[in-house]
């Protein structure tokens, strides 16, 4: 693995990889000393074009832990919100020697563009593109899935809200898909791709009809300004059809978990107290990113980029 | 196995099915970690300041089976773990990224404790040397131990062992192949010349 | 001048015979011509003799950007191609909405000499969409502008278009509509579908450019005047206008070489050479726009020529500008997708290519039959080698070819613009 840019990059055995190297990496963030010397000497460049303190601190935390010196590169103040072009800033990331650089941007496809376009050699970890992937993102919550569901093989898991704009449901339906789960994805027709046919899941538009069938429910963000555009009549009728309240949450089977990628939008698409409850693994998911992005960085970065894989 | 013991172990990985001969069989194997077990308590007067830690792969059964004779004399457990070095060696930066192995210290942890270190074959040091940065990170043990099965010498680094299941002297050109029941199936150690497609030993 | 024997070659790609070029005209076709004493010979065995191309559809960029092409380099481009007419849009900056950018381009155009300018006058204010441009101001301009186009943007104001319709036949216009319902792709990027789902890129639908053009059809088939559809790339697009003309509407159609052979799985590299408007469709549009073409549903190819500076195309897909060169590597394109595939003859490549977009444009001098006493437009294409498309050696300003890389059959050996070579041996003579 050179780069993570999408879930579909990954195979099963890489996927179980990345999760059994964060479940490692877990343990090891109760040691009184939380460094690890992996990524000594190794410059990680968290090059964010949007706003996302939650992820860039996530990826800051980790890098950090692995002993990686960390370049923040914001949008805000910086030459890029004065129209720097991503090839002067993937150039000038070359010149400075970055290891690792993890994108945020707003356009699908920039991070495969960092990548591939010969402007630098680091690897690049897609922290979110546009309405394409965020691949570590799906990797924490099948990390948090597996901790409490254990092998996510049938597990049956829907992904509810926003699919047509979350780059959170893409990498989701990809990765978990790979782990051998079931994925529905339910939201109104107006909120899914026109044409599902190349995404491993089942999809739905009544929420009520998948809730007793569920292991997980993940909820997607909703912006209120969609309905702007006639993705939805209101946000109150949003929330009567696909927002998850207590009687809702009741129909789940005993055992099932909600997972929301944050950050909620409380009585949108989630209620308070669903948020708050005992099946409510959302604070867990934001502890398992450090973890799952420890995994990925130092998969990625603890190694020599020239050597191949050994054959022995 | 993790690729980890791969690029520290290569002779592991792969049953030299030419030309090498056992040169302890199971009961050598036997006897030797019930020595050990005795030798620990004896230095250590006791059983009660011993913490035992395997390296990943071989050496965590390893110290089990060192845990439990010492368990069948002194009648006390000792607190057994293992620990990963993976992300300590000094040539973390050179090689393909590895998977990491688990990491597991006992409850009670290793301050003040004597940590006995085990590990299958005692060749540059090296891995012993991360093993020591890695301990750093976790606590601050009274004394690190160190023992292994087979010691077949060429050191780079100045570590010696406390405890020895076998000296055995190697060519560089020869390759040690520990099978132990919980991974191959069998015990033994076997000698045998090095593959010649030049895996690093 | 200089008068050309040219032997041997497959006259529209049916029997050898020599041509012999004098005072710009074709003085004679068969064999054992009478050439001057001082006519130089060109050995064109094995060469298929085409009537100049003519494109309806070129982005010469000038007015406005030059960093991306000029009408001197882009006619430059056009005669490498085999094109000696070229038709040039009129997004311009300022955009050709008046007599005088009109005329200043033609005037280029002449003076550069590569091929003829005709220049497409806006049909709106400033393209904007909501006043008429003096259309009859430009079509009684020294550049007797007679094709009118928004492109780039839609007519999309149904009163409005047919207002345009209705005004240009006063003298005998057309109105070469750029098919998108703005509504319908906001913010698009490709070609909506399976694909665009898994990409995250915004999708362009096919019912966009389908509605808009069965609208046209209508509302031209209420006034009685000229449509032209622009681009068409879609299967639907391509039942409509069939089926319109079944009925005996007036309609006529444009694909690009690039929807007659990519296809939108390029958009999965995210490589911003590929984003276009249209955009690339599926292989099903693709085999449908083949057979329109073919059948005559599609009337014409026409490159969509759209030279970029590199730095609008060297960035991430949503910022990159739409728009692929075309015009040196359309001819190859064509013959792979068409001719090579026997769904047309040479004879039908000259009539798509020349005969009718000079028909449509109202190009007189071009799109004639090479026959004795026509004006000598002639191209000379050898459709036994096959190259390796390589942008750097483009003679446009812009380097934003999809064909990049891609090994095409074919090869322009020799354009007549009235009777002077402009391209010679495959080389611009000047």
């Amino acid at each position: 693995m050179k780069h993570l840019l999408s879930a579909a990059d990954l195979s099963r055995d890489e996927a179980q990889l990345i999760l059994d190297t964060a479940e490692e990496m877990r343990s090891l963030a109760d040691r009184p000393i939380k460094k690890l010397p992996a990524l000594r000497g190794r410059t990680v460049v968290n090059l964010f074009f949007e706003d996302s303190t939650r992820t860039r601190i996530s990826f800051e935390a980790a890098a950090k832990r692995l002993s990686a010196d960390v370049i923040n590169f914001s949008a805000k103040g910086s030459s890029l919100s004065k129209g720097e072009s991503l090839k002067d800033t993937a150039l000038t990331l070359q010149a400075m020697g970055a290891d690792g650089v993890v994108c945020r941007h707003g356009s699908s496809g920039a991070p495969h563009l960092l990548a591939k376009s010969g402007w630098m050699t680091g690897s690049v970890v897609n922290a979110g593109d546009g309405t394409h992937e965020h691949p570590t993102q799906a990797l924490l919550d099948a990390f948090t899935m597996r901790r409490h569901l254990g092998s996510l093989e049938g597990r049956r898991i829907t992904i509810v809200g926003d699919v047509l704009h979350s780059r959170v449901a893409r990498s989701n339906v990809l990765l978990l898909s790979t782990l051998g789960a079931e994925v529905t994805v339910v939201a109104p027709p107006t909120l899914v791709p026109v044409d599902m046919s190349r995404w491993p899941c089942a999809t739905s538009y009544d929420f009520d009809a998948v809730l007793p069938k569920s292991d997980a429910v993940m909820m997607l963000r909703v912006q209120r300004e969609r309905m702007n555009d006639a993705f939805f009549p209101s946000a109150r009728e949003y929330t009567r059809r696909y927002g998850l309240d207590k009687n809702r949450m009741a129909q789940l089977p005993d055992e099932a978990i909600v997972l929301h990628p944050g950050p909620m939008n409380r009585g949108m698409e989630i209620s308070a107290e669903v948020a708050d409850s005992t099946r409510s693994v959302i604070v867990e998911q934001v502890t398992n990113g450090v973890a799952i992005r420890m995994a990925v960085l130092y998969l990625l970065l603890s190694g020599s980029n020239e050597t191949e894989e050994q054959t022995a | 196995m993790s690729p980890a013991q791969r690029a520290e172990h290569p002779e592991i990985s792969q049953p030299p099915k030419r030309s090498s001969r056992e040169v302890l069989d199971a009961s050598d194997i036997s006897r030797a970690l019930t020595r050990i077990a005795h030798e620990i308590l004896e230095r250590n007067r006791g059983a009660d300041p011993v913490v035992l830690l395997g390296i990943p792969s071989r050496g965590v059964p390893l110290a089990q089976r060192v845990s439990a004779r010492i368990q069948a004399v002194e009648g006390q457990s000792v607190p057994t773990g293992s620990l990963d070095v993976t992300m300590y060696r000094d040539d973390i930066g050179l090689k393909p990224p590895r998977g990491l192995e688990h990491t597991d210290i006992p409850a009670d942890g290793i301050d003040g404790k004597v940590v006995v270190l085990v590990d299958d074959v005692l060749f540059s040091g090296r891995t012993i040397r991360a093993a020591l940065d890695a301990l750093g990170d976790i606590g601050r043990p009274r004394a690190v131990q160190l023992a292994v099965l087979v010691d077949r010498g060429h050191r780079e680094l100045p570590i010696r062992a406390d405890y020895v299941g076998k000296n055995l002297p190697t060519s560089l050109v020869e390759r040690v192949t520990v099978h132990l029941t919980e991974f191959d199936g069998e015990d033994a150690v076997l000698i045998a010349d090095k593959a010649p497609t030049g895996v690093k030993a | 001048m200089t008068a050309y024997l040219i032997t041997g070659a497959r006259i529209v790609g049916g029997d050898q015979a020599d041509l012999l070029i004098d005072n710009g005209e074709i003085v004679a076709i068969g064999s054992g011509l009478d050439a001057p004493a001082d006519a130089q010979t060109i050995d064109a065995h094995g060469l298929v003799a085409l009537p100049g191309l003519v494109d309806l559809h070129t982005h010469l960029r000038e007015p406005g950007r030059e960093d991306a092409e000029t009408v001197f380099t882009g006619t430059r481009a056009a005669a490498k191609g085999g094109f000696t007419a070229v038709f040039a849009m009129a997004n311009t900056d300022p955009v050709a909405d008046t007599a005088g950018v009109v005329e200043q381009v033609w005037r280029l155009g002449r003076d550069a000499g590569y091929a003829d300018v005709y220049p497409i006058g806006a049909v709106t204010v400033g393209r904007k969409g909501t006043q008429l441009a003096e259309l009859g101001a430009m079509a009684d301009s020294a550049a007797r502008v007679r094709v009118f186009s928004d492109d780039g943007d839609c007519v999309w104001d149904a009163a409005l278009m047919r207002r345009a319709l209705e005004y240009v036949k006063a003298f005998n216009g057309v109105i070469a509509q750029h098919a998108q319902e703005p509504r319908l792709t906001q913010g698009a990027q490709m070609n909506e579908g399976a694909l665009s789902g898994v990409l995250g890129l915004t999708g362009w639908p096919s019912v966009a450019e389908e509605a808009i053009i069965a609208r046209d059809i209508l509302l031209n088939a209420h006034v009685g005047s000229k449509l032209h559809v622009c681009h068409l790339s879609t299967k639907g697009s391509v039942e409509i206008v069939r089926a319109a003309k079944r009925r005996g509407l007036e309609v006529t159609a444009e694909v690009t070489p690039h929807h007659l052979l990519l296809t939108e799985e390029l958009a999965a590299s995210y490589n911003p050479v590929y984003k276009v408007n249209p955009p690339l469709r599926t292989k099903e549009d693709v085999e449908a726009v083949r057979e329109g073409l073919a059948d005559g549903t599609i009337d014409i190819v026409a490159t969509d020529h759209a030279p970029h500076p590199v730095e609008d195309k060297d960035c991430e897909w949503s910022a990159a500008a739409f728009g692929m060169t075309g015009l040196e590597t359309a001819l190859s394109v064509v013959q792979q997708a068409m001719i090579d595939t026997k769904l047309l003859t040479w004879a039908d490549v000259a009539d798509r290519m020349s005969y009718r977009p000079a028909a449509i444009g109202q190009a007189a001098e071009h799109g004639r039959p090479l026959e004795a006493g026509a004006p000598a437009n002639v191209v000379l294409y050898d459709p036994r080698v096959e190259r390796t498309v390589v942008p750097d050696e483009s003679v446009s300003l812009s380097r934003n070819t999809p064909f990049d890389g891609m090994t095409l059959p074919g090869k322009v050996v020799a354009t007549f613009l009235r009777g002077t070579p402009t391209v010679l041996d495959g080389e611009l003579t000047r």
